[in-house]
């Protein structure tokens, strides 16, 4: 006999409106074991858990259910109110009546059937739960940092100064991401790499960061506090002990190479360094670009080193290292619009996107900062087509965010460096920012056209076949427009990098339909990931400007240290057991667990569980034959009871 | 005309219950009437029709009939509105309150009388077969869907004889519909008559159903595209040039006829290509003609222009200077092309039209890919010229 009290909250109307909630309460008091049920209007308030305390006294409670909002909401909240009655924390019960019932429904008769079907379920099952204590873990204090754009050298630096120790992971050659590649940022207008390279050559110089350029994380294993992280570095063919950056090797090198950073616009030597900023600046050597991999001979970078630094024979190598923290900052990527036939990306050389112009503008750039065509000529009109696959069904659905605002960046650098006309095709001018309205009408005062209609076409001349025309209706004359210019930017929708998916697989992140990672909760943790000790910053989340990148920076670094900051952390005590007397060591549990918890004890004969990496899921229980396996808090019989509580109904 | 309008919401519920739901997700961008292909010749501005329906707004009726209704703004447009279902649904309300044009109402009033649009005998509607070809009876293979148009428009017969020849020459058993069959109704739903949609439909339905035809061929892409969207039965149906196209590859069809360094360019009927995906099988077919040049306009395939003659297009006058069979006759001549080939009636229609309004049918043929093939294979349709077929 166990006595059982039964919350039901009304969530405001957030429940009441389609569950009959004091229905509920009168039809649990009818339930085997149940003492007592009540209604309230907000049981998470300070009255509502006053309520609670003050029953599990009088009614000399030992179990409780509270039928409300997801455990993921409040489950804390009520088992902290059981743990200061001197109940076990454990022997809560939440029914979640309001996402997967009252928000589901506009019907109140379903809403009331359902949610007395999961009440009577969770009684059932509640009249079976047993008392559980909690694990204590070590924390390791060191975090890892994945991604060297802004957002992963902000976080490195913010945790970095706390005075933990930061394992900083670039896959490219330097760190600096898209924000090297620019030339000014909006609204300010100030240099990009003026306010970048000093975080960059802090990183770099930072006593607690280790900076681990042209790596990838390769495997992750382990759990929030205490996480095993290997890591590739990349063959770089250089040894950086050694080299002293004189670049003697970059000028004789004879390979050439499409440069990446300069967005295709020009070649790079097969031995380089990608741009003259670049930290570290150390070269690394393109095997598939390299003269002497590709055919056996060469050597010149090998011959004029005096350091002798160069080193055919490197190979990759793996190192791990162990943190309490994670913080993914992976960035982005631009659609390819090529297949986007209608504005011509890739088949008229006038035609560009956004990050190629910005290496047009920039000082270190392919043109050395001069807004030049493919021809080497200067434009005399410029057309700016913004949403270019986003806010496109057919594409990308979101708004890409940034894109108006470095459209309006563009205008004024092409006004400041051309003669042009520039015209801007626009569906909705989007400027909400800290002084973004502001440089919007200060772009608009510089004489700037806006027309307001999507850019519909992108097509050769026909009467001058150096000049590209585009067409688009101004929906607010209603007039179709056929503009001749020379020079088509592009703004395309912005896309997660394209190995994403990979990074969402290591670190079990979870992602929405185009490969940007969710958070935990929309606004209440949106840094946190469903992966406890995880956390997301940048675009690698969702598209945003540089401000707001920094900040989500600034608050991952703070997430991570709440956890890093302690030396303990308690853990769930939901997690499997292993009944050695019944294995029949089949080892169907090794096989399924996706955190490598169960082992095979070769000595005993038996698979056993390392508790520290179990997250009590289950899986191992439900393919354990013989019953062996036993999940804490979701035992067959509780689980049993609970089903047989909800079917009856 | 006042400036001062107030928005009659009743109006814009009518149209989203009339088929045009898809009038909430517009926004205006311009997409659509920056790709439309009257916009730069019309006053008609696909875009703001969407928005005087979205508004429920007086004027409506002075552009409502300019959409022919080619898709490329459907494909276009970022938001996935379909915009087609709201210029029908749009002239549905409308025509309801008698607002038909005056050029709609012999062609409405023909589909309600006789069940063809262009006032032939439903008695006669097989003459052009001449008794030689039969009627489809149970047990065969394909129903050989006459279009009205092939039936009854003399230019329009010799391509109901060449798909014929081919049907004969492939070996295939088939059948043409008995004469009391109806039109697809294709262009009357896209007018908006969506009533009389429904009879001629259930009309050849019944007839379909009884006599139990599972497998459909059309040369018309209208009717190709009704059928397999606006029908919801359970039959295939399939357009004859992916059928000789696949003939073709399977040695079935083999074409002998040298054609000597002829030029020929493709027009895509947007009916075949944009709204039912078909766009290798007519050019598969013409580059293996023996002595054909194959040349493409700028405005191919996916982004092929509209020649004007779909949703009631066929039956509407337009002034020069706005007809968009003028530009792509102009367009096809620009890449020295001497026969213009497509795959639809309606588009040889407007075409043959233009070339001879633009005194050009001297320099440039139309002709419908199945008419080329069968002279690559050397069998004559023993055509009379002019022969002024059962109207």
């Amino acid at each position: 006999m166990s006595r059982i009290g039964v919350f039901v909250c009304h969530c405001g109307l957030n429940i009441a409106k389609t569950v009959r909630v004091s229905e509920l309460a009168e039809f649990a008091a009818t339930l085997p074991d149940v003492v007592v049920a009540k209604d309230y209007k907000f049981m998470c308030s300070t009255p509502g858990q006053e309520m609670i305390a003050h029953d599990i006294k009088a009614h000399r409670l030992d179990r409780v259910i509270v039928t409300a909002c997801s455990p993921l909401m409040h489950e804390q909240t009520f088992r902290k109110v059981l743990a200061a009655s001197g109940l076990n924390q454990y022997l809560l019960t939440i029914v979640n009546i309001r996402e997967q019932v009252s928000w589901v429904t506009h019907d109140i008769d379903e809403g009331t059937a359902k949610a007395k079907a999961l009440l009577n379920g969770a009684v059932r099952r509640a009249r079976l739960l047993a008392p559980l204590t909690s694990r204590v873990i070590d924390v390791n204090s060191d975090v890892l940092v994945v991604g060297g754009g802004i957002a992963g050298i902000q976080a490195a630096l913010e945790l970095a100064n706390t005075g933990k120790k930061v394992y900083l992971v670039e896959k490219n050659s330097t760190i600096g991401g898209h924000m090297a590649q620019f030339d000014k940022t909006f609204p300010t207008l100030d240099c990009s790499a003026c306010i970048l390279t000093p975080k960059m050559d802090s990183v770099l110089q930072h006593k607690n960061i280790t900076l681990l350029t042209s790596c990838e994380v390769s495997e992750v294993k382990g759990f929030v506090g205490n996480f095993d992280i290997t890591i590739r570095q990349k063959a770089r063919y250089v040894d950086h002990t050694r080299c002293n950056a004189c670049l003697a090797c970059t000028e004789k090198c004879p390979g050439k190479a499409v440069s990446e950073w300069d967005e295709g616009l020009v070649k790079r030597k097969a031995i380089y360094i990608p741009f003259p900023q670049a930290v570290p600046q150390k070269p690394v050597i393109d095997r598939d670009a390299c003269t002497f991999f590709k055919k056996g001979k060469c050597r010149l970078c090998e011959k004029v080193c005096e350091q002798k630094a160069i080193d055919f024979e490197q190979q990759d190598t793996f190192t791990t290292v162990k943190v309490g923290a994670v913080i993914v900052a992976t960035g982005y990527d631009l659609m390819d619009t090529r297949a986007l036939i209608q504005y011509g990306y890739g088949k008229y050389p006038g035609v560009y996107n956004a990050l190629e112009v910005e290496r047009l503008f920039n000082s270190a750039g392919p043109t050395g900062g001069k807004v030049t065509l493919r021809d080497g000529k200067e434009p005399q009109a410029i057309a700016i087509l913004h949403c270019i696959g986003s806010r496109d069904k057919n594409n990308y659905e979101h708004c890409s965010r940034v894109c108006c605002m470095y459209s309006l960046k563009f205008a004024h650098l092409f006004k400041e460096k051309t003669s042009a006309d520039v015209y801007q095709f626009y569906i909705d001018m989007r400027a909400a920012g800290k002084g973004y309205e502001e440089f919007y009408n200060r772009i608009i005062e510089e004489d700037v056209k806006f027309i307001r209609g999507k850019g519909a076409r992108v097509a050769q001349s026909a009467d001058e076949p150096d000049r590209l025309v585009v067409e688009a209706e101004d929906t607010i004359t209603g007039k179709f427009i056929r503009l001749p210019v020379d020079m088509v930017v592009l703004s395309p929708a912005i896309i997660p990098r394209g190995d994403a998916k990979d990074i969402a697989r290591l670190f079990n992140l979870s992602t929405d339909r185009y490969g940007f990672f969710m958070e935990r909760h929309p606004k209440l943790a949106p840094l946190s990931t469903m992966s406890e000790g995880v956390f997301i910053a940048g675009v690698c989340q969702s598209p945003k400007d540089i401000p707001d990148t920094v900040a989500q920076a600034n608050g991952a670094a703070a997430e991570a240290l709440t956890i890093v900051v302690k030396d303990k952390m308690e853990l769930e005590a939901t997690t499997a057991m292993v009944n050695p007397a019944s294995c029949c060591a089949c080892q169907n549990c090794v096989r399924v667990c996706p955190y490598g918890a169960p082992f095979f004890n070769e000595a005993k004969g038996v698979s056993e569980i390392n508790e520290a990496l179990c997250k009590g899921c289950g899986l191992c229980a439900s393919v354990c034959p013989p019953s062996a396996i036993i999940a804490r808090h979701f035992t067959n019989d509780q689980v049993l009871a609970e089903m047989e509580g909800l079917l009856e109904f | 005309m006042s400036q001062t309008v107030t928005p009659y919401l009743e109006m814009s519920q009518a149209i989203m219950e009339a088929g045009g739901e898809a009038l909430k997700k517009c926004y205006q961008c311009g997409t659509c009437s920056g790709t439309c292909p009257w916009t730069p010749i019309t006053h008609f501005n696909i875009r703001k029709l969407v928005r005087y329906g979205q508004l429920g707004l007086d004027g409506i009726e002075d552009f409502m009939w300019g959409c022919s209704t080619c898709r490329f703004c459907v494909e276009r447009c970022p938001r996935g509105v379909e915009i087609i279902d709201i210029v029908t649904a749009i002239r549905n309300v409308y025509s309801g309150g008698g607002m038909l044009p005056q050029s709609l109402r012999a062609f409405v009033g023909s589909l309600s009388a006789r069940g063809n649009p262009w006032s032939g005998d439903p008695a006669r509607r097989n003459d052009w077969a001449r008794e030689k070809y039969p009627v489809y009876a149970p047990g065969m293979d394909y129903l050989f869907w006459t279009c009205c148009t092939v039936c009854y428009d003399p230019r329009n017969t010799r391509l109901a004889k060449a798909a014929a020849e081919i049907l004969n020459l492939a070996g295939v058993r088939w059948g043409m519909p008995s004469p009391d069959v109806n039109c697809c109704g294709e262009s009357l739903r896209k007018v908006g008559d969506a009533e009389l949609f429904e009879r001629l439909k259930a009309k050849n339905l019944d007839y379909f159903k009884a006599q139990g035809i599972s497998k459909i061929i059309t040369v018309s892409p209208h009717c190709l595209a009704t059928f397999s969207k606006d029908y919801g039965e359970d039959f295939e149906v399939v357009h004859l040039s992916e059928l000789m196209a696949q003939w073709m590859q399977e040695g079935k069809l083999v074409p002998k006829k040298d054609f000597g360094g002829l030029t020929v360019t493709y027009h895509d009927p947007c009916y075949l290509g944009r709204h039912s995906k078909v766009y290798d099988a007519p050019r598969d077919i013409l580059k293996a003609l023996p002595g054909v040049t194959f040349v493409e306009m700028e405005r191919n395939s996916e982004e092929s222009m509209c020649c004007g003659g779909g949703g009631g297009g066929l039956w509407t006058e337009k002034a020069k200077g706005e007809r968009l069979s003028d530009l792509r006759i102009e367009e096809a001549m620009g890449t020295g092309a001497t026969v213009l080939a497509t795959a639809c009636p309606y588009c040889i229609t407007m075409f043959e039209d233009s070339t001879r309004t633009l005194n050009v049918d001297g320099q440039i043929q139309i002709r419908d890919v199945t008419e080329l093939l069968l002279e690559s294979l050397e069998i004559s349709i023993d055509e009379p010229v002019g022969d002024a077929c059962a109207v």
